[in-house]
């Protein structure tokens, strides 16, 4: 594994009035990895991807992407670093098109002006090219499944798997170096899972992406994670292979509750 | 199955096949064809709309363009005037806030304020209020930008509100304007001391036609052309900025900031570029009306606009570029062609007959219905003029062989005001309480109805036709196509959440 680190968390805290959410907390993904987030539920999962994509500042702490601090920035200067994410609950431009969906996450790599748009100048006509392109490749990435006729639908009408799928491609559209994917294998069905599944180990062998995925099913973090990290209460309790984070007493403990007297 | 249902989609945009070596993650032809079957409009609408669409928006803006073009040929000097200029000045107007509310989804409810900006500013640099006579051609330009620079600073401090902070914010600087203008004829300036700037309550007068190079655009049809070649291209570019970079940014933004945000489109910049474009369209059509109306007064560029311009966008569809067209040409033709009796009595009842039509299905329970109508009024005629025949001692307004029909049928008192004033509050409350009922007693009572509604058209409504009574129709025809189609004439419906 190279060990070039691309995404590097130092010492984050983050808090909502008195209530700590992430406590120093540090975390290293390396390019080409796949690193899963585990734990129960309000462990600080999505606002650890709220903190790495400039929604939330954290309180305190480094977040360092191709070694520059990126605390501080605005979203979409971060997503143009190239950090993108999907949403555990949706948030597709459910009333544009699919092609448009990923055609507007490319704004933050093209550059036309709304003056040259206007006049349609040919600059303008050939970066539209290319953007039609871009979306094109990354929708085919999909197989069958965003292709063709579904370009020009809006998305409201997709099925919610080709949803969750269309959320991916809008992120990579946007060419980012690591995806951020949170659940996306939530109210999917077995099938579906396993399509998912295969699709993140594509996403990086094929794609390139180095990938950070929040999910709770343990069959797809099983088979996906070159590395699981487990939270609990903002903390990082475990962080290892698969096999090692699973059976952790401390891992145990967070999802299934400390064990009673009796059973001492 | 899959071979079935394969040949059930669409052939006409089937998009590049995969190649060989890229992932397939699997297949799902029925799905497809399912969906497809269900998404595509078959027919001749279909048909239409997929031509519509295929039509490259300079070709679209011609089908608009061509017989606005040819309508000062065939009528007069003064419809022109009424008709054509009005309706284009309020398309222009639209066409600018649809930027800012249809693509961006910015509530402004201060766009007038912009407008009124335009008109000012080209009266003070043309017009003898300060003995300025600026040529068209260097003025315009100077108004564009001079209301761009004022949108953003309305939009500086604004551009991180939304939905109800924001229209109030922008409704706190339309009424500011107002007052402004009025009040600007004794303001001490910085600099400058006391100076007439607006001319108060009376506005500027005398403000100069345009000038473009020495060429004067002074006739009615010389300012139709003008503003036929600026709408028309405002439509052209406003296309083509839709169907680009930053037009889907706005309405990615306008669908949900926080995941356009995130996907690399700095939201706040994109709603100050939203307001300032509004601003210049509204700054460069109020340079026109400026010399159109000759004058710039306060009381144009106030809360009445406001509500037609809204009322344009509402009835064509927020977000439609030739929806509002459209709407422009109903909102400022209905009511005047409804100024006259002659006019209005065909336009009433043709709308009365039309909704019916699409409200009322079976055919048979329809023609139940109408025929239940003119027995009806046959009926209340008959027994009022055994019992009590000052009831119909008068005549129907107008001439005609259905003013002479309505004599027969209709109840039309000589002196039809107090018992007319009373059938206008029944009417009312029958309308409330009518849509409360069950089916059978809805179908039982839509003849009477009918009748009460006809008898207050035409005792009441149609004698004052020229006043009030147009702009109550045009707002009740505002409320039934709200509640027929919410998303306007050629809007989309909008899916919030699924």
């Amino acid at each position: 594994m190279s060990d070039s680190k691309l995404l590097e968390l130092q010492e984050v805290d983050k808090s909502f009035g008195g209530l700590r959410v992430i406590a120093e907390l540090d975390l290293v993904v390396r390019e080409h990895e796949i690193v899963s987030v585990i734990g129960p539920n309000g462990a600080g999962k999505t606002t650890l991807f709220n903190l790495i994509t400039g929604i939330y500042r954290p309180d305190s702490g480094e977040i360092r992407f191709q070694d520059r601090n990126i605390v501080g920035l605005a979203p979409h200067k971060i997503t143009e670093l190239g950090i993108a994410r999907t949403f555990q609950t949706l948030r597709l431009f459910l009333n544009m098109t699919v092609k448009e969906n990923v055609m507007a996450a490319e704004y933050g790599h093209t550059k036309v002006g709304v003056v040259r748009s206007m006049l349609r100048t040919p600059g303008a006509r050939r970066e539209e090219k290319e953007i039609h392109r871009v979306a094109e490749e990354k929708l085919s990435f999909f197989g069958d499944r965003l292709m063709g006729y579904r370009w020009d639908q809006p998305a409201y009408s997709l099925s919610y798997a080709n949803r969750r799928r269309l959320e991916i491609a809008r992120a990579m559209a946007t060419q980012a170096r690591i995806l951020l994917l949170d659940e996306p294998a939530a109210g999917m069905n077995p099938r579906e899972t396993h399509e998912i599944t295969e699709l993140i180990g594509t996403l990086r062998d094929v794609g390139g992406y180095t990938i950070l995925v929040i999910e709770h099913d343990m069959h797809v973090v099983e088979g996906i994670s070159d590395r699981v990290v487990a939270l609990d209460h903002g903390v990082k309790i475990a962080e290892g292979s698969f096999e090692a984070v699973a059976t952790d007493p401390r891992v145990v403990e967070a999802y299934l509750g400390l064990r009673t007297a009796e059973t001492k | 199955m899959a071979a079935g249902g394969g040949s059930g989609v669409p052939p006409d945009r089937s998009g590049p096949a995969d190649a060989p070596d890229s992932p397939r993650i699997g297949v799902d032809e029925w799905v497809a064809s399912v969906e497809g079957k269900r998404e595509r409009y078959t027919g001749l609408r279909g048909r239409l709309t997929r031509e519509w669409d295929h039509l490259p928006p300079p070709a679209r803006v011609l089908v608009f363009a061509i017989p606005a073009a040819i309508f000062p040929l065939v009528t007069t000097e003064g419809n022109l005037f009424r008709y054509g200029l009005f309706t284009l000045i309020y398309a222009l107007l639209a066409l600018g806030l649809n930027i800012v509310v249809g693509f961006a989804g910015l509530l402004d409810l201060g766009y007038i304020a912009f407008f009124g900006c335009g008109a000012y500013l080209y009266a003070i640099l043309a017009s003898p209020q300060f003995g300025y006579h600026w040529q068209a051609e260097a003025a315009i330009p100077v108004i564009v930008l001079g209301t761009a620079i004022v949108g953003l600073l309305v939009g500086l401090p604004s551009r991180r509100l939304f939905g109800d902070y924001l229209a109030i914010l922008t409704l706190f600087f339309g009424q500011a304007f107002v007052i402004f203008v009025n009040n600007a004829n004794r303001i001490s300036f910085p600099f400058v001391g006391h100076t007439d700037l607006t001319g108060g309550s009376n506005g500027i007068a005398n403000i100069d036609p345009f000038n473009f190079f020495g060429y004067k655009i002074t006739t009615t049809r010389q300012q139709y052309y003008f503003l036929l070649i600026g709408v028309s291209v405002f439509l052209v570019l406003l296309m083509f900025v839709n169907d680009s970079r930053t037009g889907r940014a706005w309405r990615a933004l306008r669908e949900d900031p926080l995941a356009a945000e995130v996907m690399s489109i700095p939201v706040n910049r994109l709603k100050l570029l939203a307001f300032v474009c509004g601003a210049a369209a509204a700054g460069f059509t109020g340079a026109i009306y400026g010399t159109i109306a000759t004058a710039a007064l306060p009381g144009d560029y106030d809360v009445g606009l406001l509500i037609t311009i809204y009322a344009i966008m509402i009835l064509g569809g927020f977000g439609s570029i030739m929806g509002i067209v459209v709407g422009a040409i109903i909102v400022s033709s209905v009511p005047e062609l409804l100024r006259s009796s002659a006019n209005a009595r065909p336009l009433f009842y043709g709308a009365i007959l039309l909704a019916l039509l699409v409200k009322i299905r079976p055919w048979r329970l329809l023609a139940a219905e109408l025929g239940g109508l003119v027995a009806f009024g046959f009926v209340v005629h008959a027994i009022a003029e055994a019992a009590y025949p000052r009831l119909v001692d008068g005549k129907a307004l107008g001439s005609g062989t259905v003013a002479h029909a309505l004599d027969h049928w209709m109840l039309l008192p000589q002196h039809p005001v107090k018992i007319a004033d009373f059938a206008y509050i029944s009417l009312i409350a029958a309308v409330v309480v009518y849509p409360q009922l069950s089916r059978l007693w809805r179908a039982l009572l839509l003849a009477p109805l009918l009748y009460l509604v006809m008898f207050v058209w035409e005792n009441l409504l149609l004698v004052q036709i020229g006043g009030a009574t147009r702009l109550v129709l045009l707002g009740a025809l505002l409320v039934a196509l709200m509640n027929v189609r919410p998303q306007g004439l050629f809007g989309t419906a909008t899916v919030e959440i699924v």
